[in-house]
């Protein structure tokens, strides 16, 4: 993690391999020592404090964010729909939908290399694959990273977890049983992608705290310091190693012994490259369809006649969460700009930020009509929720099942409950937003 | 009607295979196809409407 790191190299100057082979990368995995290093050399910490101005100065951590954004983004959108912040070393950030898709389909001026906003910016030594494969990744490396998890996260691949998932939902309801108040957030929605994961992945269940910790710790703890977040990473591969060494030495059934089998140009995917890919999917698997599975019941909590509706007329429940995920959209990514680089008169530097807002653009009025109303009924319905462009979500079919199953197994235990207090709903800070503390009374 | 998905600008989303399944069907990396040459059956029209207004990517056109 240099302190002022040189803009990436692009394949285009460096003359990097076509496709993208696998490249050597076992120094630079991480270790205590390599970590310390790039701290040290890290920018130091700047004070910011609550934001005034958020044309000029956002922070996607700030409190009246983190309580309700919409009206920010709605404003800006109006008189500023490129804002700015000199924070994080520097940010852009695109409320209409125009602009995200534009910046989200530009992969040559805006790279992946870190698609979480913090204060350092990662090591570019591990470009093409960047850190968390294929997230991190640029063409041309990025669709051979990405190819590896398509066909095991195709609609058919995930139609056969759905009896486990089922399954699962269901164990957690029973477990409930008996009670007033239960937390939807805490009790039913973390649970369910935790142990979704885990079975493919072939890691134990009972470590699902763990995996929530360092979910927690990358994707929530943005503003912490430095050392704190490399602590998280640090944790979470000394996790993943042994288990991807164990499995080198023994293949399972399983999608890491999977991944430890494939092959990019022909060649076996480095062991370093197979423990990024599984650090990606637990990172992104959790915190994000927990947060659609809270935002959903929290919504229905809060809005009776919808919840009538469904629990009449099932068929309307997959309509209903693509608006769900239209307006209540969890996922917010990065790019770094590549270059000094003009984007509709913003004069972009090399390695400032773009927060590429899924959300932000599936509440443009340009976009969709009455974007402020959830109409479970609206369709069509072209939202952005899990991103636009070649990084479209791999898991969205994993998703979109663990979502419907969640709320079908909710709604046939409990077709009437409202919020407990609504005051009490707490929301999650950073680039993944749902509630984390959602107390609804079930009687 | 027909119906034809530009490869290139196709993401794999997979709204258009969910909401009109008479008319597209996927791949196995969750890529949408249109199902034999993209004639639309008449009463499958409206659903193929809806999907080609569905597709985040705009991969989808109708003529
Ligand atoms: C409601 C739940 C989810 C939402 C809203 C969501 C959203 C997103 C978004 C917006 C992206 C685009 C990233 C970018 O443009 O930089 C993305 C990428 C990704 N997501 Fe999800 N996600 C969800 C669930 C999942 C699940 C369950 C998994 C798998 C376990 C997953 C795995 C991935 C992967 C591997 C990528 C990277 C794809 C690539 O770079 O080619 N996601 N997700
Ligand atoms: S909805 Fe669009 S992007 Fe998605 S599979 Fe169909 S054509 Fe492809």
């Amino acid at each position: 993690m240099p302190a002022a790191p040189e803009p990436p190299p692009t394949p285009a100057t460096t003359g990097a391999p076509a496709a993208g082979r696998p490249v050597d990368d076992s120094d630079l995995v991480p270790t205590r020592e390599r970590l310390a290093a790039a701290v040290a050399e890290a920018p130091p910490e700047e004070e910011y404090g609550p934001v005034h101005d958020f044309a000029t100065d956002f922070d996607h951590t700030d409190e009246a964010w983190v309580a309700d954004p919409y009206p920010i983004w709605d404003e800006l959108r109006e008189t500023c729909p490129i804002a700015h912040t000199e924070r994080y070393g520097g940010a852009w950030l695109p409320t209409r939908h125009a602009d995200v898709s534009a910046i989200a389909n530009d992969t040559e001026n805006f790279t992946s290399r870190s698609v979480v906003v913090s204060r350092g910016r990662p090591p570019i030594e591990l470009a093409p694959a960047g850190i968390a494969p294929p997230i991190t990744s640029d063409p041309p490396f990025h669709a051979a990273a990405r190819r590896l998890l398509l066909s095991v996260m195709s609609p058919k691949a995930v139609a056969d977890l759905e009896p486990s998932t089922r399954a699962y939902c269901r164990e957690l309801i029973a477990a409930m049983e008996g009670r007033d108040v239960v937390d939807a957030a805490v009790e039913y929605a973390q649970h369910i992608p935790v142990r979704v994961i885990a079975n493919m992945l072939g890691l134990p269940e009972s470590d699902g705290d763990r995996f929530r910790g360092f979910v927690h710790g990358i994707l929530e703890g943005v503003s912490k310091p430095l050392e704190e977040r490399v602590e998280v990473f640090l944790e979470l591969f000394e996790y993943l190693t042994p288990q991807v060494e164990a499995r080198q030495a023994e293949p399972r059934d399983d999608l890491i012994s999977m991944l430890i089998a494939s092959e990019i140009d022909g060649e076996p995917i480095t062991p370093f490259h197979v423990t990024r890919t599984v650090a990606l999917l637990l990172i992104a698997g959790i915190d994000t369809t927990w947060s659609a599975i809270g935002a959903s019941i929290w919504h229905l909590a809060d809005h009776p006649d919808d919840r009538e509706r469904i629990v009449r007329d099932p068929a309307l429940l997959p309509t209903a969460i693509e608006e769900f995920l239209r307006a209540y959209a969890p996922v917010t990514m990065a790019r770094l700009v590549r270059d000094d680089f003009e984007y509709e008169g913003c004069p972009m530097k090399a390695e400032e930020w773009v927060l590429l807002s899924f959300p932000a653009a599936n509440r443009d009025p340009e976009a969709f009509d009455r974007p402020d109303e959830v109409l479970i009924e609206r369709a069509p319905n072209r939202h952005a929720a899990f991103g636009l462009g070649a990084h479209r979500c791999a898991g969205s079919h994993l998703a979109r099942m663990e979502i419907r199953v969640a709320l079908e197994e909710w709604l046939a235990a409990f077709p009437s409950f409202r919020l407990a207090d609504p005051d009490a709903v707490r929301w999650s800070a950073g680039q993944v937003r749902g509630p984390r503390a959602l107390a609804v009374e079930v009687s | 009607m027909r119906v034809r998905i530009d490869p290139e600008v196709c993401q794999g989303h997979g709204r258009c295979y969910a909401l009109a399944p008479g008319v597209f069907t996927c791949d196995d990396e969750g890529y949408g196809e249109v199902i034999g040459d993209g004639t639309v059956a008449p009463g499958d029209e409206d659903a193929a409407r809806l999907a080609v207004d569905s597709c985040p990517e705009y991969a989808i056109t109708a003529e």
